[in-house]
């Protein structure tokens, strides 16, 4: 794991299991530091969790890299995570967002099931291209 | 990680404290070793303490689902105990089914269900 601070940004690598650990760490502080609701750091976190941890399953390697950004707007304060990879990418979007789609052995709500935990969520995905997955939770 | 998992036994019961910021492996390695030490001491009960966890993702609520229902198989009843509040709401908007489970708010009243004879 590495941190590097550039202005707002943190950006993380991920390189295999026990880098879960930092992100969920490295999150938490950033809720906090942004004054996010315990339930709204917990949903983050948690959000958080599962995407990294579909990086070391799915990814190539399972490797990949996580950058935190710290949103101002209108008085609020959020977080703002990108999950990005280079592995071999999402045929279908549409399927995996599906509560239940799973290739492996999990309950296949990592992807559906974060998205319900945060404000914003977006994903993009092509073969043999990567994925990449923003997420962004807001103070009140 | 290996000899330093908490279970304790109370009479007929065990109960196991999940704390901390887990490792998958870690989340795997106590389940193992929770089944085993339920089919050693014959336990009729397992409290699954998770106070301690700030998080459950759905790894780690798929591995608690699983060894719940392992336990069973070897005739033991499990309750989870000490869900904090944020990581319910969590819990139920990822979707994790855990219906099947039973929980109380706390270590006594969970004591008190699995001193219950009926139930499972």
């Amino acid at each position: 794991m590495t941190v590097l601070a550039e202005d707002a940004v943190l950006t993380m690598t991920i390189n295999g299991e026990a880098d879960l650990l930092h992100v969920r760490s490295m999150l938490r502080a950033e809720a906090q530091r942004a004054g996010l609701t315990l339930t709204a750091e917990t949903k983050l976190v948690t959000a958080g969790s599962e995407l990294a941890r579909n990086i070391v399953r799915y990814s190539t390697h399972g490797q990949g890299v996580a950058s935190v950004e710290r949103l101002h707007r209108n008085g609020r304060h959020g977080v703002r995570v990108e999950f990005r990879d280079d592995g071999p990418g999402i045929a279908d979007v549409e399927q995996v967002m599906r509560d239940g789609y799973t290739t492996g052995d999990s309950l296949g709500l990592g992807l559906p099931g974060s998205r319900r935990l945060v404000d914003e969520f977006s994903i993009d995905s092509a073969v043999g291209r990567g994925t990449t997955v923003v997420i962004a939770q807001w103070s009140r | 990680m290996s000899d330093d998992i908490p279970i304790l036994r109370l009479g007929p019961n065990l109960m196991v404290t999940l704390q901390g910021n887990l490792e998958d492996t870690t989340v795997e390695h106590i389940e193992r070793a929770v089944t085993h030490e339920v089919a050693r001491t014959r336990a009729t009960g397992l409290l699954i303490d998770v106070s301690g966890l700030s998080i459950v993702d759905s790894f780690v609520a798929r591995v608690i689902a699983r060894l719940v229902a392992m336990v069973r198989l070897l005739g033991a009843r499990s309750t989870i105990v000490g869900i904090q509040p944020a990581v319910a709401i969590t819990l139920v908007e990822l979707g994790v089914p855990m219906s099947h489970v039973r929980t109380a708010l706390n270590a006594e009243q969970g004591m008190a269900l699995l001193r219950e004879p009926t139930g499972r």
